[in-house]
């Protein structure tokens, strides 16, 4: 599922975010035209402070814009109401965060089942989904830990099952291995990188070029507006070879 | 190809050619594919004539083309011993793009930051084809082991553009 085609899930058109007034005013994100094709993996980099969280949390309706139009699946996330908007992040979206997020009280399996309770599923299903997601990403010997009990990268990879748990439509995420050592980015990537066989929409904010050369697409913003854009998939000119310097 | 990778490969045991590029094929995976066969025989025949290698036509194998084998001299086995001991690293040529960037920027010709982004461009392409060659070879193969090393390169690479970036964005703003 590497060639997205088709239209897009997530479109954003004239996305503005500011803070702040007059002289202190900050453009955040600075009339940005976005759109991901459905089992895409998208790449947004950037310095820091360059936008790009805001930017995931104005698409994720995690944020209000200060103007411009989003589309979700086909529905204006700037104009619902926060009800609207809330059940429409439980049901077709999928966040992942630096920080992981997940509930200290809940074991493994209670944090992935969670946002299909919320969801509105049976509790019989949403514990056969936490399950299966758990095994998915290899942890299934761990379902019954405590995130406390769990390495960063064992938290991380709860929080990515968590995230799929809803079947979402799109998964965010937000600096994703920033936390992590790089053994522990390493099985993230690889993580992502089956999803995106599986046909998973994913748009990932990160630091990290390992994360964003598993992506088809990089985008590169620097105040608040996109400055490059480019296709990742389609290879270079030269063989891997060339790479090691014994060639010739 | 560099005489001491072939002699050390021959240091096992007497070989035919093909076994040498067998061997060099296991040890480097997909990232051997673009070595011509060929140069392992341009190689073996200098290493001779250099007297760092023997070679013996063995007989009784006449439907094949490849007939000789060949094994290290003493004075081959003393520059492959010499050679494990000695200190080599690949020199990453840093100076020659970071003084692109300054020429640009002085002479007004570029703007060194879209450099900086079209390097990144080719980098992060290079980084996706190489990071996907590791994944698909098998745990603990020594191709996987070298394929790590390419992209962590790679990725220092890029972090060193990211700071490039930084910094002339920096000066653009204070210029």
């Amino acid at each position: 599922m590497s060639t997205a085609s088709g239209t897009p899930i997530l479109s954003a058109r004239g996305l503005r975010k500011e803070y702040g007034k007059e002289e202190g005013l900050v453009r955040a994100v600075d009339n940005v035209d976005i759109d991901v094709a459905p089992g895409e993996t998208l790449a947004v980099m950037g310095p820091s402070g360059c936008g790009k969280s805001t930017l995931l949390h104005l698409l994720g309706g995690l944020d209000r814009p200060s103007g411009g139009k989003v589309w979700l699946d086909g529905r204006r996330l700037d104009q619902m109401g926060e009800r609207a908007l809330a059940r429409m992040r439980r049901q077709s979206v999928g966040f992942v965060f630096q920080a992981f997020h997940l509930m200290d009280e809940l074991t493994a399996q209670e944090n992935v089942e969670l946002p299909a309770l919320l969801a509105g599923s049976s509790p019989r299903s949403a514990r056969q989904r936490a399950v299966d997601l758990l095994e998915q990403v290899g942890l299934a010997d761990r379902r019954a830990f405590l995130p406390s009990g769990l390495s960063g990268g064992q938290r991380q990879r709860v929080a990515i099952a968590r995230a799929l748990s809803n079947e979402p439509r799109v998964v965010m995420a937000d600096e994703p291995t920033g936390n992590l050592d790089s053994a522990a980015a390493v099985d993230v990537l690889r993580l992502f990188d089956s999803l995106h066989d599986a046909g998973q929409t994913l748009v990932v904010v990160t630091h990290n070029s390992r994360i964003a050369a598993t992506a088809d697409r990089m985008i590169i913003m620097r105040d608040g507006a996109f400055v490059d854009q480019t296709r990742l998939t389609g290879g270079t000119s030269g063989h891997l070879g060339a790479l090691i310097g014994l060639e010739g | 190809m560099q005489q001491e990778v072939v002699l050390a490969l021959l240091a096992k045991e007497p070989s035919y050619g093909y076994e040498l590029r067998a061997r060099l094929g296991q040890a480097l995976g997909p990232l051997g594919d673009a070595i011509n066969a060929g140069q392992i025989y341009v190689t073996l025949g200098r290493l001779e004539k250099a007297g760092l290698v023997s070679c013996e036509r063995s007989s009784g194998l006449a439907d094949r083309p490849d007939r000789k084998v060949y094994e290290l001299s003493p004075a081959g086995q003393q520059r492959v011993a010499d050679w494990l001991t000695e200190m080599s690293w690949p020199k990453p040529d840093l100076a020659e793009f970071h003084l692109k960037l300054v020429a640009a920027a002085a002479a007004g010709l570029a703007d060194p930051i879209s450099i900086v982004d079209a390097q990144r461009r080719e980098l992060l392409r290079r980084l996706r084809d190489a990071q996907r060659a590791a994944m698909a070879e098998p745990d603990r193969s020594d191709a996987a082991l070298l394929l790590e090393g390419v992209v962590l390169r790679m990725q220092a690479d890029l972090r060193w553009l990211e700071a490039c970036e930084q910094s002339w964005i920096d000066r653009k703003a204070t210029s």
